[in-house]
C-alpha cells in the first residue's frame, strides 16, 4: 500500500508572545517526528514546499500543494501562539485534492501553563489524531511510553521515556541491579526483577503512587516478569523448585503454577496479549537457547527456532508475529552477532530486521503492532533504538550511560 | 677355780685400801653443785610459699622459733615468735630473721624470687577461616552455555569439599557467573544453573545444604571486560565467597 503523502509545513505563530519561538520549535520538531517514524505517511519534503504556507483554513492555497513538487494528497497545518499566559495551538488535516470538501480534521488545544513538555502533549495529540485518521484506523502510539534499564545513576534501575526518546527519567531506586520492566496494560503497574539480599524476587511499582508495592518473596531466582493481555496474570520464570522454570502467577504473586519441567533454564515468557491463551519462551533443554510456544497451561510446547541461538520473544499485538533476537549461525569461526528478526508464528517463516552485525537484543513491541523498540550496541555503547517492523527507519533513543531491555507500553 | 677367786679377792682389797688412803689422808669439802645446764639455743626457721612469683603477686612468709626472746626479721621488723605474713615485693628479697635468746642467737633466711611479668609475646600472625578459606578454595569453570561440571573441574569440586569437610564451621556463598554473550535473562539463568550443579556436587558429597548458599549474577558482574575468549573462560565460573 503506498503511503498517503502528507505536508506538514512548519506551524505558525498566532500572537506575538515571546515564548512562541521556543514553543513553536518544540511544536514543529515533535510533529514532523511523530509522523515520519509513525509508518503510515510519507513526508513531503519542506525543501518542495511554496514559500507561503498557511496558519488557517482561508489562507490554504490548494494548487500550491496539490501539483508537483510538493504533489501532496494531504496537508497538515494550523498555527500556535500564548496569550495573556494562555497557550493555544489549533490544528488541521486537509485533503488539499478535495477542495470542495477538504477538513479531515480540526482540533484546538490550550494550556493555562505553557511549556515545552505542554506542547510536546500537543504535538503528539495532533500526530495520534492524523494517524488514525490515515493509518486504517489504529491508534497511534505518539503518546506511549517506553520503560528501560540504564546504569547512569551509577545502578542499574528502571527508567522511562516518552516513545520519542524525550524526557527520560529515573523510576525506581532500589540501589542494587534492578531489570526486566514490564509495564502493565493499563499503564498503572511496573513488574521487574531486582537483586536482593536472599538472590532475585520480582518486584512491583506503582506508577500511579510512584512506590514499589509489597509483593511475594518467591526464593529462588525469579526474572523476566509478563503480563496477561487483560492483567490479571503474571508469567516468569523461577528456580524456586530447583531448577528455572516458566510459571504463572495471580498479578499479586499468588497462586502459582509451574508450566514447564526441563532440564535446561527456562526463561523470559511473553503472552500471546490477543488470546491470552498462549506464551512464548526461551528454552535451553536441546542446548543452546531457543524460541519456544506453549498454551497458557503449560500443554503443546511446541519449538519455533531451528539453530543458533535465540532469545528474548516478544508477541505483536495482532497475536501473529513474533520478533526475538537470533545469533542464526553459531559456533567458532561465525560472525556471532545477533540481530533482530520477525517470525509469523503460524508459518514460522522469519525474517531478519538488523543486519549490523553488532548486538541487538531485547526487541519490543509498540502497541500500533508498527514498530519495535530494541536494545544496540552498534555504535560502541548501548542503547535503546527504534525502527518500524521492516527494519527501516532505524533511531537511537537513548544517548548517555548504558541502556537496555526496553518494554513498550500497551497504549 | 682358785687362781680366779684368788684374783678377785686381791681387786676388792686394793680398792678398800685405795679408798682408806683417800680417806685417811684430810677431811674432803662436800662437792661443788653442778653447773645448772647452759640456756638451750634458739631455734629458728623460716620459709616462703610459694617461692617464686611475678611482679605483683603475693607469697605467705612463715618463720617458726624456739627459746628466743627476741625475733626480727629484716625488713619487717620485730615478730611474733611464730607466726606468717604476706609478702608481695617488687623485687627478688631474702627474708633475714634473726632469733635471740638467752642461748645464743640463731639465724635463718628464705628467698623469694620476684619474676617480672614476661612481655605480651608479639602479634602472631594468626591464619583466619577466611585466610584458610581464600588460600584452599577454587573457582569452579564452564564451558559456554554449560552448567554441568567439566571434567578438569572435578578434581576442584573435590578439594572444596573436602575443605568444607574439614572445616565444619566453614560457610560459603556460590555466585553462578557467565561470560558478556547471550542475553541478559537468559544468562542469571543459567549462572542459577551453574551455582546449583555445583551446591548439589557439594551436598553428594556430605556438605548440609544449609552451608551453601546460591546466587547468580548471570553477565551483571564479571571478573574482566575483555571480548576474547581468554577473559570470556575466566567469567564462565562459579566464584566462592567465603559467608561472614
Amino acid at each position: 500500500m503506498d503511503k498517503v503523502r502528507l505536508a506538514v509545513p512548519d506551524f505558525k505563530p498566532s500572537s506575538t508572545d515571546g515564548q512562541n519561538a521556543a514553543l513553536l520549535k518544540t511544536f514543529n520538531d515533535t510533529l514532523w517526528n511523530d509522523l515520519d517514524v509513525s509508518g503510515v505517511v510519507e513526508l513531503v519534503s519542506k525543501s518542495f514546499y511554496p514559500l507561503q504556507v498557511p496558519g488557517q483554513p482561508p489562507e490554504v492555497n490548494f494548487l500550491a500543494w496539490n501539483v508537483p513538487p510538493p504533489n501532496a494528497a494531504m496537508l497538515a497545518f494550523g498555527n500556535l501562539g500564548v496569550s495573556s499566559g494562555r497557550l493555544t495551538v489549533q490544528g488541521w488535516l486537509y485533503d488539499v485534492k478535495n477542495t470542495q470538501s477538504p477538513q479531515v480534521l480540526g482540533k484546538q488545544y490550550a494550556d493555562d501553563a505553557p511549556s515545552d513538555a505542554a506542547v510536546r502533549v500537543m504535538a503528539h495529540k495532533f500526530a495520534d489524531e492524523i494517524i488514525f485518521r490515515l493509518g486504517g484506523g489504529i491508534q497511534g502510539i505518539a503518546e506511549s511510553q517506553i520503560y528501560f534499564v540504564s546504569d547512569r545513576s551509577g545502578h542499574k534501575e528502571i527508567w522511562a521515556m516518552d516513545y520519542d526518546g524525550s524526557n527520560q527519567h529515573q523510576i525506581t531506586h532500589v540501589g542494587s541491579i534492578s531489570l526486566s520492566p514490564r509495564i502493565s496494560p493499563d499503564g498503572s503497574r511496573l513488574a521487574f526483577s531486582s537483586l536482593t539480599k536472599t538472590g532475585w524476587e520480582l518486584m512491583m511499582y506503582s506508577i500511579d503512587l510512584n512506590r514499589l508495592l509489597s509483593f511475594p518473596r518467591l526464593g529462588g531466582t525469579n526474572l523476566s516478569p509478563a503480563w496477561s493481555g487483560d492483567g490479571t496474570k503474571l508469567a516468569f520464570s523461577s528456580s524456586r523448585g530447583g531448577e528455572p522454570e516458566i510459571y504463572v502467577a495471580d498479578a499479586s504473586g499468588g497462586n502459582l503454577h509451574r508450566l514447564t519441567d526441563s532440564k535446561g533454564p527456562d526463561v523470559s515468557p511473553v503472552w500471546n496479549r490477543k488470546t491470552n491463551a498462549q506464551i512464548a519462551f526461551v528454552s535451553g533443554r536441546t542446548g543452546l537457547p531457543q524460541i519456544y510456544t506453549m498454551e497458557s497451561d503449560g500443554t503443546n510446547q511446541q519449538r519455533m527456532t531451528d539453530q543458533g541461538y535465540a532469545v528474548s520473544p516478544n508477541w505483536s499485538p495482532n497475536g501473529q508475529f513474533l520478533t526475538f533476537s537470533w545469533v542464526r549461525k553459531y559456533g567458532p569461526g561465525e560472525p556471532g552477532a545477533s540481530d533482530i528478526y520477525l517470525m509469523d508464528v503460524a508459518s514460522k517463516q522469519w525474517v531478519q530486521l538488523t543486519h549490523d552485525g553488532g548486538r541487538n537484543d531485547f526487541p519490543s513491541w509498540s502497541p500500533d503492532g508498527r514498530h519495535i523498540v530494541f536494545q544496540s550496541n552498534r555504535t560502541g555503547n548501548l542503547e535503546i533504538w527504534m525502527m518500524l517492523a521492516d527494519g527501516s527507519k532505524a533511531q537511537q533513543l537513548t544517548f548517555s550511560g548504558r541502556n537496555s531491555q526496553p518494554n513498550w507500553s500497551w497504549k | 677355780m682358785k687362781q680366779k677367786s684368788t684374783k678377785w679377792l686381791f681387786l676388792i682389797l686394793a680398792l678398800g685400801a685405795l679408798l682408806a688412803l683417800g680417806a685417811c689422808k684430810k677431811k674432803a669439802a662436800p662437792p661443788p653443785p653442778p653447773p645448772p645446764p647452759p640456756p638451750a639455743a634458739p631455734t629458728a626457721s623460716i620459709s616462703v610459699s610459694p617461692n617464686s612469683v611475678q611482679a605483683g603477686q603475693s607469697a605467705s612468709l612463715t618463720w617458726q622459733t624456739s627459746n628466743a626472746t627476741d625475733v626480727s626479721i629484716d625488713g619487717i621488723g620485730a615478730v611474733q615468735a611464730n607466726g606468717s605474713q604476706t609478702v608481695s615485693p617488687s623485687d627478688s628479697t631474702t627474708y633475714h630473721l634473726v632469733a635471740k635468746g638467752a642461748g645464743g642467737t640463731q639465724e635463718a633466711t628464705a628467698r623469694l624470687t620476684v619474676t617480672q611479668a614476661p612481655p605480651p609475646p608479639p602479634p602472631q600472625p594468626t591464619v583466619t577461616d577466611e585466610d584458610l578459606f581464600n588460600q584452599s578454595i577454587k573457582d569452579v569453570y564452564f564451558d559456554y552455555d554449560k552448567a554441568d561440571i567439566r571434567g578438569d573441574q572435578q578434581s576442584s569440586v573435590q578439594a572444596d569439599g573436602q575443605f568444607l569437610n574439614q572445616h565444619s564451621n566453614i560457610n560459603v556463598t556460590v555466585e553462578g557467573h557467565c561470560d558478556e554473550r547471550g542475553s541478559t535473562e537468559y544468562n542469571i539463568a543459567l549462572g542459577d544453573k551453574r551455582a546449583s550443579a555445583v551446591k548439589n556436587a557439594l551436598t553428594a558429597s556430605g556438605i548440609s545444604a544449609s552451608r551453601i548458599k546460591t546466587i547468580s549474577y548471570g553477565k551483571e558482574k564479571p571478573f574482566c571486560n575483555e571480548s576474547n575468549e581468554a577473559c570470556w573462560q575466566q567469567n564462565r565460573r562459579d566464584h566462592f565467597v567465603y559467608q561472614k
